[in-house]
Parts: C-alpha cells; structure tokens; sequence
C-alpha cells in the first residue's frame, strides 16, 4: 500500500515517513541539478534570497527531455544525487524538507536530515517516460540559460516514490538487501 | 569504388540517435521477461514490471525511455572501396546528431569543454570511433550513452599474476561501489587487454553487442555468465533495493596485451543500454 502525501511537506509528514516506503507524492515541487545547486548554495553564502521558498519544499534532481507541444515536460526521470551532496546540507539547515533522486548520499547529507528532519525518496532511475506522467504543469522559474538544469515549478500528481533514508538516517539501500538475503535462508 | 554522399550519413545518424532512445532494444525486453521468471523478491520484480511499462509508453508515444538521453557515441566501419562525397565525414556525423537530438526532443546534455562547461544545446561533440574493413559497406552504429552509468565505470591495470581471479574481483568490486547509482538492472561491457585506451574502448564496443549473444571464445563465454551470477549474488537488485536481479548481462571483449600488463576496463551501462545500427 501507498502512502499518498501532499506537499508543503510539513514536520508531521516528515515524521510519518518510514524507510521502505511508497509513497504517491502530489502537489508543487521544484527542480534543480548541479549547475542550480550551486547557485542557489551561492546565494545562501551571499545572504541574498533564493529565487523559491524552500521552507517545507521538495527538490527534485531532474533535468527533463524537451517536451511535445501540448505536454507539460517530456521525459523526466531522476538523475544520480550524490553530485549534489556537497551542496544539500545548506539548503536542509534552510529549511528544505525532501529531496527526489536516485542512488547513495554521503554521511554529511544523512547527519543534516537528521539533524534538521528530512527526508531523501528515490524516483525510478530510467522510468522517465512513465514518471513524466504524474507532472501536469511545468514553468520554469528560474536560470532558464541553463537549459535542461533550470529550476522548474513542477505541480505532480501521485509521482510514485520510495523513502530511501528516512529523517532517523535508516537507509533503504541497505535495509532493502538485507531483507532480500532473509528470504533466501 | 562506390560513392556515398554524406547528407545519407547524416539522415541515418539522425534516425539512430532518435530510434535508440525511443525504443527499447528486444533482447533487453527478453532479459526483463527472464530476470522477473528468476526473481523471487517481490519489490524486484514490482520494478522490474515499472521499467518494461516505461519502455512501452516510450515506444507507443515515441518519447525518450530516458530523460538523459546520452553523449552520442558513434561507431563507423567504413569499407576501403567506398569514397564519400559531399564534405566532412566528420562534420557529418555531428550534424547527425545535431538534428537527431533536436527533431527527437532528446535532452542536450553535451558542454564544449570539461572545465568550462558552457552546453552546446545540440548535443555535439559525438565521440566517433572509426575502423576502416575490407569491401565497400558502410556501416553505423549509434549508442547514446547515459552518464548516471558511465560515471561508475572504472578501469585498472592489473598485473599479469592477478589473472582470472583478478579480472572477476575487480568486475565485482565496481559493481558493488556502483550499487544503486547507475539505475539498475545493468549491463556489463568488460575489456580485457590491449593497451590503457584499448581496453577502455573494448569495454564500451562490449555493450554493443545483443546481450542474447555470448563471447565467442568458450573461456569468456564462460567467465560473462560466471560474472552474470556473481553479480547477482549481490543482492543489490533492482534500483538497489534488494533482488537478485543487478545485471541483465555482462559482456567481454578482448584483445592481445603486452607481456607485463592485464588491462582491465568496466563500462557500466544501464538498462537503458541504447544502441541501433544501419547500413547505408
Ligand atoms: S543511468 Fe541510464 S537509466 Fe539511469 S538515468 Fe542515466 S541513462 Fe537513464
């Protein structure tokens, strides 16, 4: 069964969150990779305003394919998230709440969402097609130059997630294989 | 000598680059159908089912199966009697690529330079290999290759006593600090020998071939399935969530080496292992 959570996502929903769980996200989210971390982690040093809220906020590591006219995105799965640890504790301790990516984090991510109540889902790496589904409306926000890498307003609709580390720092990716070594004994 | 003029090279490049990623290759589908027979966990298997949709919503509504759509990688076999006509070979190849990814909405995903990275918003440089053959076919191949799997790709120059033995630890190794990153289940291109850049190359021309065929030689045909079942030993599974299901395939390609090196290179490919081929 899946939990259906709606954004903002608050501290009571980052609580209910258990590692291993689906979940059918709906709501605003935002999108940012690399070339966008960085610069919002820019804005932070410089004390300036990010060009979104992220008080209660999910971002979504994801730089979607060109869409068909008449389509709201084309293509939009989740790209790996580790290229963006270095920037993510900053943007915890600001109030960001969720991340969406796939594949491991560093222990400096696991220690801010702990310490600040977060939480890290993975979308289905190369499910992009079927992902793209669940967004209704995208607009980009903000660093249009940056092409694909813009920060993008996405409102989605039962994008199917799996908590991968919970704000307690369980961690799916190890939980998960253990408990597949226990069904072969 | 046979002409061939390249604005046929071009128009082939283009349909290639759009026809690999929209469409999934069928012995991959074959290794999902086998993969979920042999899965036992039910999340594996869940995902399993997940990516065989995507890859029917891709193909039905002529979409990209992945939103990285890949640095393009040609191959060319180009026959000795054919003389081509028309301009830059090279020019192109790339122009190929320039119109594929931007008719086919593929994502640019291509910077000018490692350190600058300014994107150049049509997706060239492609890398081109080229091999000159016998006769007067020409012959491309186009693998678009995501990056969230290249970038777990390794390689390692072992010593010769390290042997087998070796090959299959550092196999093992990569695909374990892999793990989930590269979107898994995977492919395996592993090459062995040659030179430093030889057996990177092999590695990545290994993911080139159908993943229903094995290594010709009987002692590497026998290593690819050893590996196939020792990688899904691991118990990484599907996205990494447990399973047994961590790789569709592991391909060898080999080369003869030096007398003080065993070159080994790992290319790590996704399910989403694009490759298509024409030709002209
Ligand atoms: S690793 Fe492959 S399936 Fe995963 S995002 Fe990259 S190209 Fe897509």
């Amino acid at each position: 069964m899946s939990k259906r959570i709606t954004m903002p996502l608050t501290e009571d929903k980052v609580k209910s969150l258990k590692v291993g769980d689906s979940v059918l996200l709906t709501g605003i989210i935002y999108t940012a990779r690399d070339a966008a971390h960085k610069r919002l982690v820019d804005l932070l040093e410089e004390g300036k305003e990010l060009p979104f809220d992220i008080e209660e906020q999910v971002i979504y590591y994801v730089g979607p394919t060109p869409a068909k006219e008449g389509q709201p995105i084309g293509s939009a799965g989740p790209t790996t998230s580790y290229r963006m640890d270095s920037y993510t504790p900053p943007l915890l301790e600001n109030g960001l709440k969720g991340m969406i990516g796939k594949g491991k984090r560093s222990d400096a991510v696991i220690n801010t969402m702990k310490k600040c109540g977060a939480v890290y889902f993975a979308a289905i790496g190369g499910a992009a097609a079927l992902t793209a589904k669940c967004v209704k409306t995208s607009e980009v926000i903000a660093y249009e130059d940056l092409g694909a890498e813009a920060i993008r307003k996405l409102y989605v609709e039962d994008l199917p997630l799996v908590v991968v580390i919970d704000a307690e720092g369980n961690n799916y990716y190890e939980i998960g294989q253990q408990e597949y070594f226990k069904t072969l004994r | 000598m046979r002409e061939l003029h390249v604005s046929k090279i071009t128009e082939t490049v283009k349909k290639l680059c759009i026809d690999a990623n929209y469409n999934l290759t069928d012995d991959i589908r074959e290794r999902f159908q086998e993969a979920k027979a042999k899965e036992s966990f039910p999340m594996a298997k869940n995902i399993i089912d997940i990516l065989i949709e995507n890859a029917d919503i891709a193909k039905n509504e002529e979409r990209p199966m992945c939103q990285d759509t890949g640095m393009a990688v040609v191959f060319l076999e180009v026959g000795q009697e054919v003389h081509i006509v028309g301009g830059s070979l090279e020019e192109a190849i790339h122009e190929g690529v320039r119109q594929g990814y931007t008719e086919g909405l593929l994502r640019k995903s291509v910077v000018s330079d490692p350190i600058e990275r300014i994107n150049t918003k049509d997706n060239t440089p492609a890398v081109i290999y080229y091999n000159v053959v016998p006769g007067d076919d020409f012959k491309v191949i186009v693998a678009p290759k995501g990056f969230g799997s290249e970038n777990m790709s390794q390689l390692k120059m072992l010593k010769p006593a390290d042997g087998i033995e070796g090959v299959k630890d550092f196999v093992l190794q990569v695909v374990r600090e892999a793990g989930p990153n590269p979107c898994p289940p995977i492919v395996v291109g592993i090459g062995i020998g040659g030179t430093f850049d030889k057996a990177a190359f092999l590695a990545k021309k290994a993911l080139l071939r159908s993943t229903s065929e094995r290594n010709e030689k009987p002692l590497y045909a026998e290593l690819e399935e050893e590996l196939l079942n020792a990688i899904n030993d691991l118990g990484i599974g599907p996205q990494g969530f447990g399973g047994r299901t961590t790789a569709l395939a592991v391909n060898i390609e080999t080369y003869g080496t030096h007398i003080a090196g065993l070159p080994v290179a790992v290319n790590i490919n996704c399910h989403a292992t694009r490759h298509g081929e024409a030709h002209i």
